[in-house]
């Protein structure tokens, strides 16, 4: 016990993780189906973040891997071997909570060694490893304070020590941030994912914030409806999306209306090829990023399907998002700063398409910015 | 200058001359409270402390004498013996209640229908509460009957009804709602996450309980306990309607002293006992508050 503890302490830097495996997990409560048959493959020291809305199966399927509630079918392997029955307390799968989670009547430190209390640990060794996990999470300072006497992110800390403390094969992250204001989510988010590389364990993060999810994760897992929408790498998932959902549930997109002919879609007299294989020609809707939409210049007095009116600018920092009428529909661009400064509200511009491939979602009105 | 003047008058019409603080005016509200609690509280207290120090010779402690004697201190052995009785019996049985609520759903019937009925029987004491027990268990009772005639005689080894035991009895069916009501905010207050963490860490129900919500819990539920103590320690009508013969506890005690048209009738001597009650009671209710603030701060 005490060598598999100490492996995991400050400093390790090799990749300790195990490979997880959901295989076809189902479950109901009821009439609603949470998860239709989820089947995802973790590498060993990976961190996947699952994404999607309310309801769509993300935490179900998180806590059907903690062993806090049962698959109805499928199975759940931890380094090969199957733990679908086994009860949550025999897993070694550490948990980090949305919030409010931390033992109110214990210490920092009392709480992180609590796991290694659970297991028998000699009071002496938990103190240490407790100490050490403290020193890991950047709270070594805090060891004799109580939750109410934390932040919301130190207590987030905290938690992250705790469930490390005991080694876990499996880290599971239940939407930690979300209770936390903007400005310590994204410190804590770096902080996570800092620490997950040092200890190596393979990690599963539950958020329905797309930032957080592309910017913590090795692969994100985009899902609607108890399935998994899409899997890959963030950067994939946002310049390649697989599905329309996807495309509008990750990153802002244009809805624009064109028409399907010949394995491509006509938007405003732009062809773009299409990332679908089965549309079918005709009228579509279809999906294109802001970033997509460029400004080829002014064009006051000129007419044209691109050509269209600065209506308003969201400074972004670096960039801004402008949004131009072009009389039927509203597009939005994402701009250089010093670019979109230069078009304020009233100009008249003319945008380009660039001709990437583009989604289609064929069921719904256009207009709409997701 | 206009600008000036105004501002001038804007900053000093809030507020009262003199440089006192104007009283807020969500205390006007509380004010026929506070002067309720001065009457009927604050009042019979002073005459009882004033009561219990002064005898026919004057200021001295002769009245509190009386504690040494006997029948005084068993009087208050049996109000201790009565009140820890029943507060435990309905500290714990209360808890068991309380739990069975919050297991279930926290907008369903059952916990509607258990809170109701639990806030009006917590209130059901004194004369009516003892002729309902008359009525039902008395000895003409038709519960007593029904269970006579079907060979289960209660009685048969006397009519303990009404002295302590019976006591005991009745005031355990007033504790048990005051500690479900009491109780709920507490365990209310436990998050599932406690538990799942304590599983996800290792831990088991027993450990659950033994090293979270045990120790979490245990300041609410030893406050309640002492809440019920005193609740009981100071009850009065439902054992006077009930025991009718000598004073076998303290609140009978003094209302004997107080009211006999015999030997023993001395205000005096009543306000020191009052007194000693008072003083057990403010202890109690002191010991209450700390653990309820430490359970509040715990499971807010």
């Amino acid at each position: 016990m005490t060598a598999t503890i100490a492996a995991a302490g400050t400093g390790t830097t090799a990749r300790a993780g195990v490979e997880v495996r959901l295989e076809n997990l189902r479950r109901r409560y009821g009439p609603i189906t949470a998860l239709d048959g989820l089947s995802l493959t973790m590498a060993p020291g990976e961190l996947v973040a699952l994404l999607g809305p309310s309801g769509c199966g993300k935490t179900t399927a998180l806590r059907l891997l903690a062993g806090l509630e049962d698959a109805d079918e499928g199975r759940i392997l931890v380094d090969g071997h199957d733990v679908t029955g086994q009860p949550a307390n025999k897993r070694g799968v550490g948990m980090v909570f949305q919030a409010y989670s931390l033992f109110p009547h214990m210490t920092a430190w009392q709480n992180v060694a609590f796991g290694l209390q659970m297991r028998r640990v000699h009071a002496a060794e938990r103190r240490q490893r407790a100490g050490e996990m403290l020193e890991l999470v950047g709270l070594s300072g805090y060891a004799n304070r109580f939750a109410h006497q934390l932040s919301g992110g130190q207590q987030q800390r905290v938690a992250l020590a705790r469930a490390l403390a005991i080694n876990p094969k499996v880290l599971l992250l239940d939407e930690p941030l979300s209770a936390l204001d903007a400005k310590v989510r994204a410190r804590l988010r770096d902080e996570i994912r800092r620490v997950q590389l040092e200890v190596g364990t393979t990690t599963l993060f539950v958020t329905h914030d797309q930032e957080e999810a592309l910017a913590i994760a090795d692969r994100v897992g985009v899902m609607q409806s108890g399935r998994l929408e899409q899997l890959g790498p963030p950067t994939t998932i946002y310049s390649r999306p697989a599905s329309a959902f996807v495309a509008e549930f990750v990153g802002l997109t244009n809805r624009l209306p064109g028409t399907v002919a010949r394995g491509a879609v006509d938007v405003r007299g732009t062809r773009l090829p299409l990332v679908q294989t089965d549309v079918p020609d005709g009228p579509a809707i279809a999906l294109i990023r802001p970033e997509a939409v460029s400004v080829l210049g002014d064009a006051n007095g000129a007419s044209g399907p691109l050509v269209g009116t600065v209506i308003a600018t969201v400074f972004l920092g670096a960039t801004s998002r402008v949004t131009v009428d072009l009389g039927d529909v509203t597009v939005l661009t994402q701009l250089a700063t010093s670019e979109a400064a230069a078009h304020p509200a009233g100009t008249r511009i003319r945008l380009a398409i660039r001709p990437d491939p583009v989604l289609i979602a064929r069921d719904q009105p256009a207009g709409e910015h997701r | 200058m206009t600008a000036v003047l105004e501002k001038s008058f804007v900053d000093t019409a809030g507020r009262p001359t003199g440089g006192g603080r104007r009283l807020p005016s969500q205390w006007l509200a509380v004010i026929p409270f506070f002067f309720y609690l001065g009457i009927f509280l604050l009042l019979p207290t002073l005459i009882v402390v004033g009561g219990a120090f002064f005898d026919r010779n004057g200021l001295g402690f002769s009245n509190l004498l009386i504690m040494n004697k006997p029948f005084v201190i068993s009087a208050y052995l049996n109000s201790v013996i009565l009140a820890a009785i029943t507060a435990i019996a309905g500290a714990v049985l209360g808890a068991v209640l309380a739990y069975a609520v919050v297991s279930g759903n926290p907008n369903g019937v059952f916990r509607r229908l258990v809170t109701s009925a639990c806030g009006v029987l917590a209130q059901f004491g004194g004369v009516t509460l003892a002729f309902a027990f008359i009525a039902t268990i008395g000895s003409a009772g038709f519960v007593y009957l029904w269970l006579k005639q079907h060979g289960l005689d209660v009685y048969a080894h006397g009519l303990w009804l009404y002295d302590l035991r019976g006591l005991e009895l009745v005031y355990t069916y007033f504790q048990i709602p005051l500690m479900v009501l009491v109780f709920l905010p507490a365990l209310d207050g436990i998050r599932p996450q406690w538990r799942e963490a304590t599983e996800s860490l290792g831990g088991n129900t027993w450990q659950y309980w033994r090293y979270v919500a045990g120790p979490l819990l245990a300041p609410a539920f030893f406050g309640a306990t002492l809440l019920l103590f005193a609740n009981a320690f100071s009850a009065y009508a439902t054992a006077a309607a009930l025991v009718n013969q000598g004073s076998v506890i303290a609140s009978l005690l003094i209302a004997n002293t107080m009211t006999s048209e015999v030997g023993l009738h001395d205000p005096g001597i009543a306000s020191a006992l009052a007194l000693v009650m008072v003083v057990m009671v403010a202890t109690v209710m002191v010991l209450y508050t700390v653990l309820q603030r430490r359970t509040a701060r715990w499971l807010r």
